[in-house]
């Protein structure tokens, strides 16, 4: 083989090899985020979101959130310490890539996501996270979530506890009734 | 009668501006339906469905100067656009040093910036964080002031400390906590005395004795009173350079419709007394459907004029040099962030609007347009600062950016 054709040959090896590693060194890294949130987008862990098919431009603020400290919670400050923009940027595009969650799946009480639907769309939770709940852009996806971090989130959100970006979601939760987030989470939960 | 003040606050807008005369057609249209039936009933939910309004979150990370939306901004002829600086994140309220820094506050984000020239080069900063919301900052005699979401600190000496500034120092501290409308504008008056507001916890509700309200307090956090009753959120103030009255923009409340109710201009003639409508009365001629029956818009201050529904109309300041030509001497610049709440985007300009000169409203027309492209945002107008050499910087919390807006020569 003469040197004129192994060049190009080189450099496809190089280019997959390169691109191999880096994948896998991604996946390296990211295994401790799927050991919580879950392997296939869906965390079994309690109060632990799943994560799948999560918008990225929602996945991107809330990893700066951790790395800056704006949103505490002691093993996510730490996971994403030290993580440059484009860290950020690398996981929020790679984690967004996940399978949806299944909606929660034992049999759903009718009165109950009868009275969820009415509040979902009462309180409009439909316009800004979409008719399916799916989210879109830095508005986040709560169909199929955990129906514990739900109710947790939404708690946070009306007690001023977890401030959020922009405080959107506090403008939202405060005529809200704490009796209404069960059945809101409940409805969501099982999309 | 609302449609005829809708109507007259638009007379004098300029030909740039026929988007706007197209909404107060339709504000208009909206009023005569309005006769037959309250608003809020009027096909909301079949409406709603389809509707993909949500508030727009600024990208948390500033956009490179290279990526910066220059080509898309549009300033009046004879002017033109520059980048001040990037990679300001979240650039929200600008103030200007006695020694030529610029302070940057922010609002989703934990930190106050300075903009630092130094040999024809500019240098970013950070001169404070783990600072929770700290949106309104102002400079007095040589002091930092910024205001968080439940405090107020200083920082003396600032612009001797660029470089290792010390830690803020509380000096009023216990305002609520509420986040929605919790963040803070903050401006020193004539009386040298602290102004901030704390607004409404809420799109629409019936606040507590504390929320809504204009306070004023020392320079060394004592004396706090209520300056003015019944604003629902305020990001912009500034003092009118002859009358000495406090101008100010205010957001009016989301979702009752697409053209009502417009936000404000305003201003205070009565301190202490003044109550600016909310929850009752918006845009000084149209009653709350919840809030407002049993009562009548006559029995509060009517804005100065109205800067469009849903606009967000922000930062202001009145321009008192030259340096921009002899029209814009005493214009008040007015910053919109531009809608979330609306189908059809409005504002993501500067306004110049120019006062008769008792205060009241005399004309307005866009200054600086182009952040709005194909109905969604390439940049957002948060703030504007006149600057000793003449030009205006004009903030953007959007792309973390400042820009620069000069004569074209």
């Amino acid at each position: 083989m003469s040197a004129a054709h192994s060049k190009p040959v080189v450099l496809i090896l190089l280019y997959a090899w390169t691109s191999c590693a880096w994948a896998e060194a991604l996946q390296e890294r990211i295994a401790p985020c799927l050991a919580c949130h879950g392997e296939h987008g869906q965390s079994a862990v309690p109060e632990v979101p799943s994560l799948g098919a999560q918008t990225s431009p929602y996945l991107l603020i809330q990893l700066f959130l951790f790395r800056e400290k704006l949103r505490r919670h002691e093993i996510m400050n730490e996971a994403v310490k030290g993580f440059s923009d484009d860290d950020l940027r690398t996981f929020a595009d790679a984690l967004a890539k996940l399978p949806p969650p299944a909606p929660a799946n034992e049999a759903a009480d009718p009165a109950r996501m009868a009275r969820g639907q009415a509040l979902v769309q009462q309180y409009r939770c439909n316009v800004c996270h979409a008719p399916d709940l799916a989210g879109r852009e830095a508005v986040p996806r709560i169909a199929g979530q955990r129906e514990d971090f739900l109710v947790k989130t939404l708690r946070e959100y009306k007690t001023n506890q977890r401030p959020g970006y922009d405080a959107s979601m506090g403008d939202v939760m405060q005529p809200i009734p704490d009796a209404d987030i069960p059945d809101l989470a409940y409805f969501s939960a099982r999309q | 009668m609302q449609s005829a003040g809708i109507f007259s606050s638009m007379r004098a807008i300029g030909i740039g501006l026929i988007g706007f005369l197209v909404v107060s057609a339709a504000a208009k249209a909206q009023t005569q339906q309005a006769a037959d039936s309250p608003p809020w009933k009027q096909g909301m939910p079949a409406a709603i469905v389809d509707s993909k309004l949500a508030p727009i979150a600024p990208p948390p990370l500033p956009t490179p100067a290279d990526k910066l939306p220059l080509d898309k901004l549009k300033v009046k002829d004879g002017f033109k656009i520059e980048v001040y600086a990037a990679g300001v994140p979240n650039a929200r309220t600008l103030r200007l040093g006695d020694k030529g820094t610029v302070f940057v506050s922010s609002r989703v984000q934990d930190k106050v910036h300075a903009i630092v020239t130094k040999d024809g080069k500019r240098e970013v900063k950070v001169i404070a964080s783990g600072l929770h919301r700290p949106n309104g900052i102002a400079l007095h005699d040589g002091t930092l002031y910024i205001a968080e979401l439940s405090q107020i600190s200083r920082i003396d000496k600032i612009e001797d400390n660029l470089d290792s500034p010390p830690k803020p120092t509380v000096i009023l501290d216990g305002l609520p906590k509420d986040e929605p409308h919790g963040w803070k504008y903050l401006t020193v008056g004539p009386d040298e005395k602290l102004y901030f507001q704390v607004g409404a916890p809420c799109n629409i509700c019936m606040p507590s004795d504390r929320h809504t309200k204009i306070y004023r307090v020392g320079l060394d956090g004592k004396g706090l009173e209520v300056y003015a009753h019944g604003i629902r959120q305020i990001v912009g103030m500034d003092w009118h350079p002859t009358l000495k009255q406090l101008y100010f923009s205010e957001n009016s409340r989301d979702w009752l419709s697409e053209d009502v109710p417009e936000d404000k201009l305003n201003r205070v003639t009565q301190p202490g007394k003044d109550h600016f409508g909310f929850p009752y009365c918006h845009q000084g001629n149209f009653t709350d459907p919840e809030f407002g029956w049993g009562r009548s818009c006559s029995e509060f201050t009517a804005p100065v004029t109205l800067v469009g529904p849903h606009s967000a109309a922000l930062g202001m300041k009145f321009y008192t040099d030259n340096g921009l030509g002899d029209d814009y001497r005493g214009v008040l610049f007015l910053a919109r962030h531009g809608s979330w709440n609306r189908t059809v985007k409005v504002g993501g300009d500067v306004l110049a609007i120019k006062l008769n000169d008792d205060g009241t409203f005399r004309s307005m027309e866009p200054f600086m347009t182009g952040f709005i492209q194909d109905n969604n945002y390439v940049g957002r107008p948060v703030d504007v600062l006149p600057m000793p050499d003449g030009s205006l910087l004009v903030s953007d919390d959007f792309n973390g950016a400042v820009y620069r807006v000069s004569r074209a020569q």
